[in-house]
């Protein structure tokens, strides 16, 4: 409890996520990780299926539990 | 005391074969699973005798309905990890071999990514050209169909259900904030794809029911199957559906570990013992939903005793109360005093950082991974939440192909050892009777007629089939049955040594 009671809340901002002022000590810094997501958003389109409407189209899954 | 909780994870796959014109999905199943067994000495069939998925645990039979069917002519094989993989309804998939620990589900459960990506390059050299097969490890084709991802617990039978029940149901739904795949738009009856622009699961919206025996439609939240796999008059098999099929190691790991603990928990009566407050919320299914659209975590969720928590609260006082167990009753039901303190201290890790910044956990749940990056495109690309590209990234994100998979490319760290998830495609684990049964096909496939999970059939040639009951799960483990393993020189010694 006493740990989780000196956290204090803050409203999570889904459009600045790379201000984090406090991240957990096993997780990198903000900067870091922006400059991580825009190598991996310059080469997406790379690694993305071509036809992405076609594709998700014919993604039909019947029968599940 | 509660017992040991033996745990296994099934994962129904999505499948799709690429450029096909004539799209069958059973005949695709059959084709991949059959081209990874094909490496195989001899596939051993499964044996279907003590299946009776139409009981129900709450103490009837189903009215006037016999059990669902079951489809015995299709592909079925038992691996020498202890696993089985075979092809459900319309779907490949793939049961965990039993584990005593949560760091051994989540090594068994990313064997089966394994043996899923070797099965679809097997299979993709059988094609013609032009074809593909695409797996995915998923819950959801985005058009409102849904395929499970079903965890077992072991639990001890003289447990009232109904304290199963209330005590269990609080734990679904508040769960979902670490459980949750991501899942851009919804898929809820009535709803409109794009009323939700992402969510934190891709189950909640398939949920219509608080308890009940379906699984294919008119889902519950708590299910009440009960086909224990042992010994009947000793034991339940709790049957979890609500959970979402992870890539994240943190969120399996969370997923299992957490609950396994609750349902500890329970059979110790620890919900009444330690004083807990009653968490029995107003309108669970409702809530199922409220918490996976709720990226902010800030909700408050309407409890029977008219109060109301969010989801994260709820987590914050089970986790209170769990570390309260741990210290009076001990984890020895999950594994130890050492592994269950690791479930308290990434269960803690992870709360934290949803509170502080669900953002923070980008490299350790899957519904923030999926979110930045879909998000980030999303915002790079202009896009709207409902363009086609953003509903592909969603699936794209669980492809069990290492080239295509958005996972494997998003940086999220790892809690086993790829060398020991190797070991695992080929080895079963060593503390449950899955090791008996993966260590005689290792060595006598071609002697073995079927198995199932509680028993072994041995075909030495001459009538009759000699049947190795195996109605103990923690029974037929290294330690018991190593020695006489490796004491024997064929089949019908063992038996012989057996006295079967």
């Amino acid at each position: 409890m006493a740990e989780r009671e000196q956290i204090k809340r803050q409203a999570p901002s889904r459009t600045e996520e790379e201000t984090v002022e406090e991240v957990p000590a096993t997780s990198r810094k903000g900067d870091e990780l922006k400059a991580e997501l825009d190598d991996l958003l310059d080469e997406i389109d790379e690694v993305l299926e071509e036809n992405a409407e076609e594709f998700v189209r014919s993604y039909v899954q019947k029968g599940g539990q | 005391m509660a017992l040991a909780k033996v745990l296994g994870l099934e994962t129904e796959y999505g499948i799709l074969i690429k450029g096909s014109t004539e799209p069958n999905p059973i005949a695709a199943s059959s084709a991949l699973i059959n081209a990874y067994v094909a490496a195989l000495s001899r596939r051993v069939k499964w044996d279907f005798e003590d299946e009776s998925p139409g009981r129900d645990a709450r103490g009837f039979a189903r009215e006037g309905s016999s059990p669902p069917e079951i489809e015995t002519h299709l592909v079925n094989a038992v691996l020498t990890n202890g696993a089985r993989y075979y092809v459900d309804h319309a779907h490949p998939e793939y049961s965990t071999p039993e584990c005593s620990t949560v760091r051994e589900i989540v090594l068994y459960d990313k064997a089966g990514e394994l043996i899923l990506a070797r099965s679809v390059e097997a299979a993709g050299r059988l094609l013609p050209p032009g074809q593909r097969v695409v797996v995915l490890k998923n819950n959801s084709d985005g058009k409102g169909n849904s395929y499970g991802t079903h965890e077992n617990y072991l639990m001890d039978r003289s447990v009232p259900f109904g304290r199963i029940v209330a005590n269990v149901m609080p734990h679904f739904v508040s769960r979902q904030i670490y459980t949750g795949a991501g899942k851009v738009g919804s898929e809820a009856t009535g709803a409109n794809r794009g009323d939700v622009e992402f969510q934190i699961t891709q189950r909640a919206d398939f949920f219509e029911e608080e308890v009940g025996l379906e699984t294919t439609l008119k889902r519950p939240i708590v299910n009440t199957r009960d086909e224990p796999h042992c010994n009947a008059q000793k034991y339940r098999r709790l049957h979890v559906i609500t959970g979402d099929a992870n890539l994240s190691e943190t969120a399996t790991f969370l997923k299992v570990g957490t609950t396994a603990l609750v349902l500890s928990m329970i059979e110790d009566d620890w919900f009444v013992r330690a004083g807990a407050r009653d968490l029995t919320l107003q309108a669970p299914v409702a809530a199922m939903r409220r918490v996976s659209y709720d990226l902010g975590l800030h909700q408050p969720l309407a409890l029977a005793d008219g109060r109301s928590m969010t989801a994260l609260e709820m987590q914050w006082e089970e986790l209170d109360l769990a570390r309260k167990y741990a210290e009076d009753l001990g984890t020895d039901a999950v594994g130890g005093t050492e592994a269950g303190a690791e479930i308290l201290r990434i269960w803690e890790e992870v709360l934290t950082g949803l509170e502080s910044d669900p953002l923070s956990l980008a490299s350790k749940l899957d519904w923030v991974a999926k979110y930045r990056v879909v998000d980030g495109y999303r915002q790079r690309h202009g896009l709207a939440w409902d363009d086609p590209k953003l509903a592909l990234m969603d699936l794209q994100y669980h492809d069990v192909e290492p080239g295509r998979s958005l996972f494997a490319r998003v940086g999220m760290d790892r809690l086993v050892d790829p060398r020991d998830v190797e070991r695992a495609v080929t080895e079963p684990p060593e503390t449950t009777r899955a090791y008996f049964r993966g260590r005689c096909l290792q060595r006598w496939a071609s002697s073995i007629a079927a198995a199932n999970w509680d028993s072994m059939v041995f075909d030495l040639g001459s009538d009759p089939l000699r049947r190795v009951p195996m109605m103990e799960p923690l029974r037929g483990t290294k330690a018991h049955v190593d020695q006489l393993l490796n004491s024997v020189s064929s089949p019908a010694e063992l038996l012989e040594r057996l006295g079967s």
